[in-house]
């Protein structure tokens, strides 16, 4: 723990400044951010640079390939422009995988925080629960969850964080269990502090850097996810694009229209890869472990 | 050892009731609950609905329908098909075969390879070989399983013709040569995942254990290289994989699901999309709680592995 | 006169951190004879550690740590160097001619491998010998370690036995091919007083049985008393003060030497020459931020300013085989009579 025993408050902002250092020196991380800045970028305005809106259906430009014409990454079946479909796809997707690791962090730390501080009989009953939670493969139960649902982004972003929060539960909880006996915990409590106040504001802030790593691979795991269940036909439904519904028609036009795989698949590849890259370099950034590494 | 196996019994049993919990409210969650699929079938009224509700006996409160379920659950009257009545049990049967031989044949490559490249990154950390491996590691997490599986299909299957583009045999052939071939590509594709993760444990648990005290006396001892590493330190650095091993069994399944909707693999993962697809609702519930159920087991199996490998759980 | 088994001239040591040289050992040199026991004494920090890895070799390699000055090791009529000997050859050596125990005998024993394995192993690879033979010495040497049931305990994990034990395990791994030199890097510290004891008296007989050479690292100069012939403090890298172990100990003259007895428990030394008994304020300098002057003298009760943080003291000899490195020790001898 960088963070002073006798009081979280000491040199944070030292800390920080350094934090942001280690950050900008790991290549990957910030080659990373770069990327998802210009991806993001690219899907809220490049779809009004195109030339085509996603829509648009031209059935005499169908099975167009890259570069013919204006159609820069070429056309669908119905002959609708692929750059445009991938840049509003993006819109989707990555709202969707942000939406989802905000609300799934938002569960696993209420959970992690109440186990890890309470412990006992609550706290027990809670991470066994979230064990439970992780035997099952979280395609096998997202799927079930789709399939009874309206299959709206908003929907799929609530069963994506449903089934993706155990992983920031078990951290935070962990994280504050070691935390909870320390020397400012019982100073605050000698000095009256409720038990929220410390559990949000003492104890919390100590395991934010685990979060946000946590979080941030989250996102990615999220979009990933998100592209597996559109592709198999339960996420975002048609017409509303997302990367990873563009890749369920893909297969049965593999041998003629390849493209149509290749490039959505380049674009989740790319955005997920970010998001890891980044995580990679925030835990290098903000985990105090690897300072002994 | 016994004392220990028994208290890890124990655990599993715990959490095989809060996974059957789990399962439960999966169940209800559904609008409708488990009548959402006959609601759908045209021609149904309100009261064919209730009539139904009352066969199954929704009506009763849920207390006692979950340990009726969990009941029938445990003694394995797990409901039958609707696609051709036949007992879920006996459906999954059928298809455990072809999943479980892409599972293992997938975790003997991932595993292989996995090792190889982490041990390599270890003991030359920080080098090109290493930093690449690296590199390559976190791309390969980062890519859709079913789209590496298509581009692998275009490539080798469409475009060169090596290899076949799905099924797990061809009708009339099904020698073991058929076999094999049809499972180089599905096994490989879902290894990817499996060898970037494996190869980054391995790499951190060999890191941890060379630089113990007792690594330190094997080379004091004048032991040669090779048998540091491939006696004191992987034999160390193995015991955490083992365990690691269990905890990936959800990730290998999902992975599998994909991976055999893409290869058209007659497995479990195909048979949950298909029974979704026709709305066979036990089948998929089914399904849910088996998946759940193996990666309970496999983790089980993995902690006795390890108190057998590890001399010093036993007096734990 | 005994045989000289090690000479160490002008040894010095760096590690690279952040791609920056930080000289951790300075120019040491000492030697050692069959038969005699050489304690290096010193604070963690001091170097005393890093020096005996030097001589086994086992620092991280090139890229990482840069060494210089010459290890000879005397051996058969030859002077090896073992800084400049090739890994395959250097590992003949190690195990062999000569042998190592450590601080921890918890973590210093492979938790997952028997006992029995563990000394085997050492003996086989040096030693074209059957595994029953290797057996059969095993038994021998836990006997000779003082290990009852030796055929039982050849079976047991490291975990089954006490600290006292193990390291009584470590011991008979380091004598089962009769090296030459033992390197002991604080085999008791971790240990209880009364194993302490125990295992200092073990390495004096069997030291007297085979006439082997003991490098033997410690901070504890109750323990140099009970086991060295000749002593060596170290600080910040460097030899403070070398000699007999008993002019060392009953007449030091370094400041450092002198604060360092004062903050030993249970000896009886300490404050002999009217000194006060006390520990030693501060630490052990960064290696990476030496003080300028005398390393010593941001600690030292007798710094002079405008002397001590300039001038760089050398090493001299105060009387035969007595030599320290203090720019006021004429001075402080003479306050003292």
């Amino acid at each position: 723990m960088t963070i002073a025993s006798d009081g979280q408050s000491v040199g944070t902002a030292w800390w920080r400044g350094r934090a942001l250092r280690r950050f900008a020196r790991h290549r990957l991380a910030v080659t990373g951010t770069l990327l998802i800045v210009l991806l993001t970028l690219a899907c809220v305005f490049g779809p009004l640079l195109l030339p085509y809106d996603e829509l648009h259906i031209d059935l005499r430009a169908r099975f167009s390939p890259p570069l013919t014409g204006d159609h820069y990454l070429g056309t669908d079946p119905l002959g609708r422009d692929l750059a445009a479909r991938l840049l509003m796809a993006g819109r989707v997707s990555l709202l969707v995988g942000f939406a989802a690791m905000l609300l799934s962090t938002l569960i696993g730390v209420v959970i992690g925080i109440i186990a890890g501080y309470r412990g006992g009989w609550l706290g027990n009953a809670l991470m066994r629960f979230t064990d439970a939670f992780l035997c099952f493969p979280q395609i096998f139960l997202l799927l079930a969850l789709a399939a009874f649902i309206k299959p709206d982004p908003l929907m799929i972003t609530i069963i994506i964080a449903a089934t993706s929060w155990m992983e920031i539960a078990r951290i935070v909880s962990a994280e504050i269990r070691s935390l909870r006996e320390r020397d400012f915990v019982l100073a605050a409590r000698m000095a009256g502090a409720s038990h929220r106040w410390i559990m949000f504001r003492e104890l919390l802030p100590n395991a934010i850097g685990a979060i946000i790593v946590a979080a941030t691979l989250t996102v990615a795991r999220a979009i990933l996810i998100e592209a597996y269940i559109s592709f198999l036909g339960y996420g975002i439904q048609p017409p509303l694009p997302s990367w990873g519904n563009m890749l369920n028609n893909a297969q049965q036009y593999l041998a003629s229209a390849p493209w149509l795989a290749i490039i959505p698949g380049i674009a989740i590849t790319l955005a997920v890869t970010s998001f890891n890259f980044i995580g990679d370099g925030l835990r290098d950034a903000l985990d105090a472990r690897s300072d002994l590494k | 050892m016994s004392r220990y196996l028994i208290h890890r019994f124990g655990q599993s049993l715990v959490l095989l009731i809060l996974v059957s919990l789990v399962g439960f409210m999966v169940l209800n969650l559904a609008p409708g609950g488990p009548l959402s699929q006959f609601a759908l079938t045209p021609g149904m009224s309100q009261a064919d609905l209730e009539r139904i509700a009352a066969q199954m006996g929704l009506d009763r409160p849920l207390p006692i329908q979950y340990l009726d379920w969990f009941w029938r659950l445990f003694v394995g009257d797990w409901g039958n098909s609707f696609r051709d009545g036949v007992p879920v049990l006996e459906v999954i049967g059928r298809h455990l075969f072809a999943t479980l031989l892409l599972m293992i044949s997938s975790t003997i490559i991932s595993v292989g390879i996995g090792t190889v490249v982490g041990v390599m990154g270890a003991t030359r950390r920080y080098s090109l070989f290493d930093y690449t491996a690296t590199v390559l590691a976190m791309v390969a997490l980062s890519i859709p399983t079913f789209w590496f599986g298509l581009v692998a299909i275009y490539t080798f299957a469409l475009d060169l013709g090596w290899l076949p583009a799905g099924n797990m045999y061809t009708i009339g052939d099904q020698s073991f040569a058929d076999y094999a071939t049809h499972l180089i590509m599905p096994s490989l594709v879902l290894a990817l995942v499996n060898v970037a993760i494996w190869s980054r444990y391995m790499r951190s648990a060999m890191l941890d254990v060379i630089d113990q005290d007792f690594i330190r006396t094997a080379r004091a001892k004048g032991l040669p290289r090779w048998r540091v590493l491939y006696l004191h330190v992987m034999r160390n650095a193995l015991l955490p994989m083992i365990t690691l091993a269990g905890l990936q069994l959800p990730t290998l399944l999902g992975g599998a699901l994909v991976t055999e909707t893409v290869f058209t693999w007659p497995g479990m993962g195909r048979l949950f999309l298909d029974s979704l697809g026709y709305q066979d609702y036990p089948v998929v519930m089914g399904l849910l709680m088996f998946s759940a159920m193996l990666v309970l087991v496999g983790n089980l199996l993995a902690d006795i592995l390890v108190a057998l490998a590890d001399p010093r759980v036993r007096l734990e | 006169m005994s045989a000289r088994r090690l000479t160490v001239r002008d040894l010095s040591v760096a590690f690279r951190t952040e791609g920056q040289l930080v000289p951790v050992v300075h120019e040491v040199s000492f030697t050692l004879d069959a038969g005699e026991t050489l304690a290096v004494v010193g604070e963690s920090g001091s170097g005393k550690s890093v020096t005996s890895l030097a001589v086994m070799r086992l620092l991280p390699p090139p890229p990482r740590s840069a060494l210089s000055g010459e290890i000879l090791y005397h051996h058969d009529g030859q002077d090896l160097d073992l800084s400049r000997l090739s890994e395959t050859r250097m590992r003949r050596i190690r195990g062999d001619r000569i042998a190592m125990i450590f601080q921890e005998p918890l973590t210093s024993l492979n938790p997952v491998l028997r006992v029995g394995q563990q000394i085997t192993e050492s003996i086989r690879c040096h030693r074209p010998v059957s595994a029953e033979e290797a057996r059969r010495r095993a038994i021998e040497l836990l006997d000779r370690v003082g290990i009852t049931e030796p055929e039982a305990r050849l079976d047991a994990y490291p975990h089954e036995l006490s600290g006292g034990m193990r390291q009584r395990v470590m011991i008979a791994i380091a004598l089962a091919l009769e090296p030459d030199i033992l390197i002991a890097d604080e085999p008791t510290t971790a240990l209880d007083v009364t194993v302490q004891a125990q295992i200092l008296d073990l390495l004096r007989d069997i030291q007297e049985q085979s006439g082997m050479a003991i490098l033997f690292i410690t901070h504890n100069f109750g323990v140099v008393a009970e086991i060295a012939d000749r002593t060596m403090v170290m600080y910040a890298g460097r030899v403070v003060e070398a000699g007999g172990a008993e002019a060392v100990l009953t007449r030091p003259m370094m400041p450092y030497t002198v604060g360092l007895m004062g903050s030993v428990p249970r000896i009886e030394w300490a404050g002999r020459h009217g000194e006060a008994l006390g520990t030693i304020e501060g630490f052990v300098p960064d290696p990476a931020q030496m003080p300028a002057g005398c390393a010593f003298h941001p600690r030292c009760r007798h710094v002079r300013a405008g002397l001590c943080d300039q001038t760089v003291p050398v090493l001299e000899e105060a009387s035969p085989a007595h030599s320290l490195r203090c720019l006021r020790w004429r001075e402080l001898l003479e306050a003292r009579r």
